[in-house]
């Protein structure tokens, strides 16, 4: 059969594509951290601190001692050397502070704080031990509240690395508000929420007999704490590799190194053997968060709904120990034209642990309080919800007054829109019922950064036609092995299954954290390069064999297809990829290239992901029950490379924006200090009676400066937007205003 | 640290012998609360007694028409068991709008009477609760209380009972059977469990020793008028704030008996027999449920987070007596309220 005939590969990028690590993690093969086994393997359970402020006066320890298998109880009364410099516990995306340190100090600065490490022969001796390890505490007064603790907000000094403070002030806010028509000022809350990945935290350390560590740990950044566990225990780089080839969920909470890494490594070291440690759900509680806030956001227009003045002002929750920033008022001045804003954000310091990126941190906060402003705004002004963003629809970034590189908003607005039927919408409140059910549709503008980081990636291509691509990236669910595999199948026309992706691995090429949504291009592009340098190299080498086919041929005249280059126009005229090697008298061909964002046209434009997210609501007008039979988000997120798993993103996107609308919750005794929901049965997510139709639409964006891929996030903008639509259609269906998430039942009792 | 012993006795006897043996001795079935509490350090039992092969699993027809439950029946099974279905939608409809099918599954008859408080202070070790360590203190009247009771609390406790499925059984009039050294005897549901008073840490009227072996439902004729509605803070899997069983039977047009247990706002299933009957011969008509509400909720007393109960328990039930005079139950699986 001429090659002709069986090349004929379909192109996977851009084709709804299934998840090459789908069977391995449905029939159990995919390990997590926890799971992995080694010889002699120790067993670490955290103790936790009953109090939320003070200090450990004495860690009473002898009864669990005793106990048969325990190998050696760890606190900060006895536990090795660690770094002393705060420099050495900052990771890649620490905020400034002095970062926590396990076991740093007798110093209580949370509930659940770790106060002991057991350790032992068996994972239920070590948890059996450490229900004896008790402790005495001088107890201070803790801070919980932040309602109370606003007074006692502060701009940070010093500023987090790629968060942009809020933007000076333009114009003249107060006089332009003083001046306009119509105007609206509200107070917005929202809960602290838990990003409650499915997995848990755990590290397993495997000890070779010459020292070095392997580290399996569940992190977003395999590369990150492996700098940051050479740092703290001044260990050489090259004695350490950290491993997280799968990730059951992480949401941002494991983009920060965490406790579970530390403690396993530092037991780890003293003994000189194999540890693992893992976190309860309990425990999973007492990591970072999405911080409580508190925002006020005071908007004016003419008559024309022409944005005149806009104010938004928040504060945030952080640590005692860290100053914890995310940009929450930026949006503000940025989404809409307005010649007159005023924008500030200060932190109030709570018995916490630090907050932690969560999916879309500060813009789901911010413009959650954003966009039910906006619609209170519409209200007033007598003005359609949508036509009001229309209206103030900007071409450019009013913080920056930079061009977006591309945005299809527009799109998202008019495709949204019609798909949900929002023109079947009364513009009063209150005015759609069905039986007992008021009916509300509401909508809101999503928005997020578009970012790409510097990312190298290799290519190997093996005797047998088997490509190999690489990087260290990891793949929290997001997608990563399945759309790097497509980027490379296709730039060699294999099939799928011809293409392996390694990533999850300090030890391959340079990758920053997952996060950001920046994964897929970066991480795209640095493949699609090394694919690309390796395909120059094999031309070059089909090129000098002996009476080569291909003597003449430059790249753009040949195809790569199953195993082969040919002309493209004459695929017999070419050689097989296993005949390059051969002749080359080599195993495999090797590339590496690095894909590295251009500054210079970066620094031109601004760069953001959008949609337009539409919410139907019933709420049962006597008892206050809320359904959400369906929702429509319309995305706007460049060149789609699967979209299948990019549905997938923003499935799972708007359905934790449902969460943060209506039921995400800590709930904080204040007079304990202390998160009292830390489980699953009692901090609610939603379950599948509480998410309807949703319906997912991406419109046609084309982006061209951001990479040559053209493509943008999706892991983030999902729920951005998400708990505005919903709040702003509850306020259509009742005509009550809730502010405060999550809105539940109580909360809409007439 | 807890220690303890385990038997898998094959009798009741045998199983009561082991039970009123060790004082702390405590009966696994499903196990799907007392493992939780186990592992939250809360349950400390010195013997487990697991009695999953006692020959309690079956559901059994009584001379006057009813059913006999055996202890061990799962939720899932008396759910879907026909004749439940038939002669006692309320108590069918009750379990599923409960947990989750694979709790249900797990879950037993008796296990669930004797599940334990949904409190968040009862399941927190490091906190104060009078239920789990009795003369600590309540933090819980001035904490967080959202989840908590408005009626029969104490100074000491504020918890409620968490069951669905005992909800449907006060208002069926279940009667649960025990087996004790003593030999066996039977307690109306509605005197099974207790309110808190100065023993919060006493859940319900067992007496040390005593094996529940079955509920027996009687025979009643609500198949037509009855309604089990939930209201809670999401739309499934979560555990009711207020919820209501309601069974009526109407005579000519006029109410002719009617039953209604709440559930999520009291130590136990809440009813009152006296307002039951004043309803009897009433036009069924809003005001008449209206006032009938007031009364079942006399002297209901809110703690701040959960304040808000005492007018959605109003409305609640004031809807569930609408939708069973009107014979439209609360369907279990569309979650809009009928």
């Amino acid at each position: 059969m001429p090659p002709t005939a069986i090349s004929q590969a379909p192109g996977f990028v851009g084709r709804p594509t299934r998840r090459v690590d789908g069977p391995l993690k449905v029939t159990g093969r995919a390990k997590y951290a926890a799971e992995y086994d080694a010889p002699g393997l120790a067993y670490g359970y955290i103790v936790s601190s009953a109090v939320a402020a003070g200090r450990v006066l004495a860690i009473e320890a002898d009864a669990a001692l005793q106990m048969p298998g325990v190998i050696r109880i760890f606190s900060h009364a006895d536990r090795p050397a660690t770094a002393t410099a705060d420099k050495a516990w900052q990771d890649e995306v620490a905020p400034p502070g002095h970062p926590f340190r396990p076991f740093g100090s007798d110093e209580i600065h949370f509930a659940l704080q770790p106060i002991a490490l057991v350790v032992a022969e068996t994972y239920e001796a070590a948890r059996d031990a450490a229900s004896l390890v008790t402790a005495r505490y001088e107890v201070t007064q803790h801070r919980v509240d932040l309602k109370r603790e606003r007074a006692t907000a502060y701009d940070p000094p010093e500023k987090r690395a790629g968060i942009p403070p809020p933007p000076a002030p333009r114009g003249d806010f107060a006089q332009a508000y003083a001046d306009a028509p119509v105007k609206i000022s509200a107070d917005y809350v929202l809960a602290p929420e838990y990003h409650n990945p499915m997995e848990m935290f755990g590290t397993t350390v495997v000890r070779n007999d010459d020292g070095k560590l392997l580290v399996f740990d569940k992190t977003q950044g395999s590369q990150n704490v492996k700098a940051y566990l050479a740092g703290v225990f001044g260990l050489p780089e090259g004695d350490i590799r950290v491993v997280n080839a799968y990730v059951g969920g992480a949401f941002g909470t494991a983009l920060r190194p965490n406790m579970s890494a530390v403690l396993a490594v530092m037991a780890s070291l003293a003994l000189e053997r194999s540890v693992r440690v893992t976190l309860t759900r309990e425990q999973m509680f007492a990591l970072g968060y999405r911080p409580h806030m508190e925002q006020t956001v005071s908007l004016a227009c003419g008559r024309d709904g022409k944005l005149l003045a806009v104010h938004h002002d928040a504060v945030s929750g952080t640590s005692p120990f860290e100053d914890y920033q995310e940009a929450v008022v930026n949006w503000s001045g940025m989404l809409y034209a307005c010649a007159n804003t005023k924008l500030s954000y200060a932190l109030a310091k709570l018995n916490t642990n630090t907050p932690c990126d969560m999916r879309a941190p500060g813009a789901t906060s911010g413009v959650y309080a954003l966009e039910a402003a906006m619609d209170e705004l519409a209200h007033a002004a007598g003005i359609d919800p949508l036509e009001l963003r229309i209206r103030n629809f900007s071409e450019r970034d009013g913080n920056t007054d930079k061009p977006y590189s591309s945005k299809a908003l527009m799109l998202c607005y008019r495709e949204g829109a019609a798909r949900f039927g929002w023109s079947r919408r009364q513009l009063a409140p209150r005015s759609m019922r069905e039986g007992n059910e008021l009916v509300g549709f509401g909508m809101a503008t999503g928005v997020w950064e578009a970012m790409v980081v510097p990312v190298t990636a290799k290519a190997i291509l093996s005797a047998d036609g088997a490509l190999e691509v690489s990087t260290a990236s990891s793949d929290i669910g997001t997608g990563t092995y399945t759309i790097l595999a497509q980027i490379a199948a296709d730039a060699f026309g294999l099939p799928l299954e011809r293409v392996t992706v390694r990533i999850g691995d300090s030890a391959l090429s340079a990758h920053p954290v997952e996060g950001g949504s920046w994964t897929a291009a970066s991480a795209g592009a640095s493949v699609s390069l090394a694919c690309a340098k390796l395909k120059e190299q094999a031309l070059a080498r089909a090129r000098r064999m002996t009476n080569s086919p291909l003597a003449q041929a430059a790249m753009e005249e040949v195809a790569f297809t199953d195993g082969r280059i040919a002309l493209a126009g004459d695929a017999g005229r070419g050689v097989s990829l296993a005949d390059v090697l051969r002749a080359s008298d080599l195993g495999h061909l090797e590339e590496e290239a690095s894909f590295t964002p251009d500054e210079k046209l970066a620094g031109r434009y601004a760069s953001y992901s959008h949609a337009a997210v539409f919410a139907e609501v019933r709420v049962d007008e006597e008892l206050g029950v809320l359904r959400v039979p369906r929702l429509v988000s319309a995305v706007a997120g460049g060149k789609i490379l699967n979209p299948k798993t990019a549905r997938s993103q923003i499935l799972g996107g708007v359905v934790m924006g449902l969460g943060m609308a209506l039921h995400e919750e800590g709930l904080f005794d204040h007079d304990l200090g202390r998160l009292m929901n830390h489980n699953y049965a009692e901090y609610h997510v939603p379950v599948n009676a509480d998410i309807g139709d949703i319906d997912v639409l991406f419109v046609d964006e084309h982006e061209d400066k951001l990479g040559h891929l053209g493509v943008k996030g999706l892991g983030e903008i999902g729920i951005v937007g998400t708990a505005a639509a919903v709040a702003n259609a509850i306020f259509h269906a009742t005509g009550k205003r809730v502010r405060d998430l999550p809105i539940t039942l109580d909360k809409l009792l007439g | 640290m807890i220690r303890f012993d385990y038997v898998r006795p094959t009798s009741v006897p045998d199983a009561v012998k082991a039970l009123a043996a060790k004082p702390g001795a405590q009966v696994i079935a499903g196990g799907t609360n007392l493992v939780d509490l186990l592992k939250y350090d809360v349950a400390k039992p010195s013997r487990l007694i697991d009695i999953n092969r006692l020959p309690l699993r079956a559901i059994e027809d009584t001379a006057d028409g009813g059913l006999k439950l055996g202890a061990l029946v799962t939720n899932a099974d008396a759910a879907y068991d026909v004749r439940v279905a038939q002669r006692f939608p309320l108590l069918a409809s009750a379990i599923l709008a409960g947990a989750s099918a694979q709790l249900r599954n797990a879950a037993t008859t008796g296990g669930n009477l004797l599940q334990r408080t949904r409190c968040l202070y009862f399941y927190d070790p490091h906190v104060p609760c009078n239920k789990r360590e009795p003369g600590t203190g309540c933090p819980a009247r001035t904490g967080v209380n959202r989840n908590l009771a408005v009626l029969g609390t104490s100074e000491h406790c504020i918890a409620t009972h968490p069951s669905d499925m005992c909800v449907a059984l006060a208002a069926l009039n279940a009667v649960v059977h025990v087996t004790g050294p003593a030999g066996e005897r039977q307690i109306a549901l509605s005197d099974f469990h207790r309110v808190p008073g100065d023993r919060p840490d006493l859940d319900n009227t067992l007496e040390r020793g005593e094996l529940i072996t079955a509920v027996e439902v009687p025979f009643s004729d609500f198949g037509r008028h009855y309604t089990y509605l939930k209201l809670r803070d999401r739309l499934s899997y979560a555990f009711a704030l207020v919820s209501v069983a309601a069974a009526v039977r109407l005579d000519a047009g006029r109410i002719d008996e009617l039953r209604v247990a709440l559930g999520g706002v009291a130590p136990k299933p809440w009813r009152n027999l006296e307002a039951e009957g004043l309803l009897a011969g009433a036009a069924p008509e809003r005001r008449a449920y209206e006032a009938f509400a007031d009364r079942l909720l006399a002297g209901a007393q809110g703690f701040g987070d959960n304040d808000f109960k005492l007018g959605l328990a109003r409305r609640a039930i004031v809807r569930a007596l609408t939708q069973a005079v009107a014979g439209t139950p609360q369907s279990q699986s569309d979650k809009r309220v009928a």
